[in-house]
């Protein structure tokens, strides 16, 4: 791994492409959206909005992260235009900072997974032989327990500050990454330009990003929505559950169980959060699942 | 019947390996910790002589594989050691939470897989159809929806609104069965809701792959209904994929259970080990996980092995 070549996002600066082409590619990409399906213009719609809300947060939202503005549970209306949370802070404001929070850290963690499972499985299909072999058994094992029991376990031993929460999920999230990465790895490096780069005398780590890489993007960028979607909803499920991002720092899984309360009295403001969480899972699924059908015929009903 | 026997015993071993392993990863993932059990719960302020008494409490003066070998050798005899926040023995708080975990997961199981295979068996009959569309959008949705989320819906409707059932699910060991199936009838629900998705999907795929071959066609062109060709021809080749589905959801149910549990309290497994987890009661979490841990890993060889009985195919990989 010594001689990985700096430029690793260089990809594109390689291959020299002047702008036109990129033009070029934003046209196209603009004209397959065009033509896609309600199902998938939706989701894209609600992505950007999302990611928009996210962040422009602080300057949406008419009072601070975790300021107290008013009483507790202060009904929908005038000056809190969802009412007050159960520390009598804006619901709205919590609501933006909450998806803020919750969405970045979800992606970092995708992000992360990605690149320790990534790497790892192009790896072991690269390399094969005992390499591949010890990483696959060692994956397999770790994917014998649950993950989210996993993570439970995980969390009680080294705590819950965001950073070892981010790194826990990531690595057991990577479990996954790996697997794929090295199952369509397998078909790309029987190739004969793999082998051309072999007797090249390029090293592993050419090899990884220069030839491999650019041969799998499509189906895992497919799972890179995939992926976010679960860990997103885990990450949800271990704040609701009180011991992922803690507070004061906003977040849709806590601000679900901070407010629970008012669900006994018919009040549906504690599912805001959750509905926003399941819109924008719905959203990415649908985006994937048209993505899918464009790229290949690869579709695998997850 | 030889090769069958062989391969469940293979397997078996397998599995017994995965659980050694497992069991390793649980017990010695505690000692990635900084410092050791007894300097984390002290804290910083504990004296030197405090800290080492504690150790000694805790045997945490022993070397580890000796320490290892000692917790998995009570784990066997049903004995899990004490817990550190009550000091009770960790079976007797398992023992009942546990029973009541199995009566929940296998509650939704009872709803869920003929709801699901039915459905998914008309998913297929009706292919393209307004009702296939509308299952295939629901199944998507149903599995971009938090857990939480589904629970707390339908608290809303069933609990608040109608008031059928009862928002918490507070059952006691003297609860008797068809009081508790009432009590748990939400958090049941919420879980096959969770489920249901995934299953019928993979029916209805598993169904249509078989669709396309030669045998299907020769019955299609005999004149037989569709509906009998569906339930007669193609069922019982479909069943291989469809129990190996079944299995890795039921595994999942065991494992969904956490979050449900703790929206509708109820005195399950889950519970303990989120408390256990938000009091750094480490010795319950390793039990916890280690049961979680297991059953997930026999589930999941239950459905290695009845996928090869039911397919012979599998009995002679390439």
């Amino acid at each position: 791994m010594t001689d990985r070549p700096d430029d690793t996002l260089g990809l594109s600066t390689d291959s020299a492409p002047p702008p036109v082409v990129e033009r070029k590619l934003l046209a196209d990409a603009w004209r397959e959206t065009r033509k896609a399906p309600w199902t998938a213009k939706f989701g894209l719609i609600v992505i950007v909005a999302y990611i928009f809300l996210a962040v422009f947060a602080p300057v949406l939202t008419p009072y601070g992260e975790s300021e107290i503005v008013g009483a507790e549970f202060e009904p929908w209306g005038d000056p809190y235009l969802l009412g007050t949370d159960n520390l009598g802070r804006d619901m709205l404001t919590r609501l933006l900072y909450g998806g803020r929070n919750t969405i970045g850290i979800a992606f970092l963690t995708t992000c992360l997974a990605f690149l320790i499972g990534g790497i790892g499985g192009i790896i072991a299909a690269t390399l094969s032989g005992w390499v591949d072999q010890i990483l696959s058994r060692f994956v397999d094992i770790l994917m014998a327990i649950p993950q989210l029991i996993f993570a439970l376990l995980l969390l009680t031993i080294f705590g819950t500050a965001i950073p070892v929460l981010i790194i826990i999920i990531a690595v057991l999230d990577s479990t996954r990454v790996f697997r794929l990465a090295r199952a369509v790895s397998l078909n790309v490096v029987v190739m004969d330009f793999v082998e051309a780069a072999r007797l090249r005398g390029e090293g592993i780590g050419w090899i990884t990003l220069r030839e491999v890489l650019p041969n799998i993007l499509p189906p895992m960028s497919a799972e890179f929505g995939l992926r976010f979607c679960f860990v997103f909803l885990l990450i949800s499920a271990l704040s609701f559950l009180g011991l992922g991002i803690q507070p004061p720092t906003a977040d849709w899984g806590s601000m679900v169980k901070d407010n629970a309360t008012l669900i006994t009295y018919g009040d549906i403001t504690p599912l805001l959060p959750a509905g926003a969480i399941a819109l924008l899972t719905i959203a990415v699924n649908f985006v994937v699942d048209w993505f899918l059908h464009k790229t290949s015929g690869l579709r695998d009903d997850q | 019947m030889d090769k069958i026997l062989k391969m469940i015993v293979q397997r078996l071993a397998l599995g017994v390996l995965i659980l050694i392993a497992v069991s390793l990863i649980i017990f010695f993932a505690v000692q990635l910790l900084p410092g050791d059990l007894a300097e984390a719960i002290l804290g910083q302020n504990a004296t030197a002589e405090t800290v080492a008494a504690f150790r000694r409490e805790l045997g945490l003066d022993r070397p580890a594989h000796i320490r290892y070998l000692d917790w998995l050798g009570g784990i066997m005899q049903g004995d899990f050691g004490k817990s550190l926040a009550t000091q009770r023995e960790i079976s007797d708080l398992i023992g009942v939470r546990f029973a009541n975990t199995m009566f929940l997961a296998l509650y939704a199981a009872v709803i869920s897989v003929p709801l699901s295979v039915t459905l998914g068996v008309l998913a297929a009959l009706y292919r393209n159809s307004l009702y296939d569309r509308f299952v295939n959008i629901f199944t998507l949705s149903s599995i971009s929806f938090p857990e939480f989320f589904v629970a707390y819906i339908l608290i809303i409707l069933f609990s608040v609104n109608l008031g059928w059932f009862p928002a918490l699910s507070n059952v006691s060991p003297e609860t008797p069965f068809w009081a508790r199936v009432y009590l748990c009838a939400l958090p049941a629900l919420t879980l096959t809701l969770v489920v249901v998705a995934h299953m019928m999907r993979m029916t209805r795929a598993a169904i249509i792959n078989l669709l396309a071959s030669p045998y299907i066609e020769m019955a299609n062109l005999k004149g037989m209904s569709r509906s009998r060709i569906i339930v007669y021809h193609a069922l019982p080749n479909a069943l291989a994929p469809i129990i190996n589905v079944i299995v890795i959801n039921l595994a999942y149910l065991i494992v969904g259970v956490v979050l449900v549990e703790v929206v509708f309290v109820y005195p399950g497994l889950g519970q303990l080990i989120v408390n256990s987890v938000a009091n750094r009661d480490i010795p319950v979490v390793q039990a916890c996980s280690l049961i979680f841990a297991a059953t997930y890993v026999l589930l999941n060889l239950t459905a290695d092995i009845l996928s090869i009985v039911t397919n012979p195919r599998l009995l002679h990989p390439k």
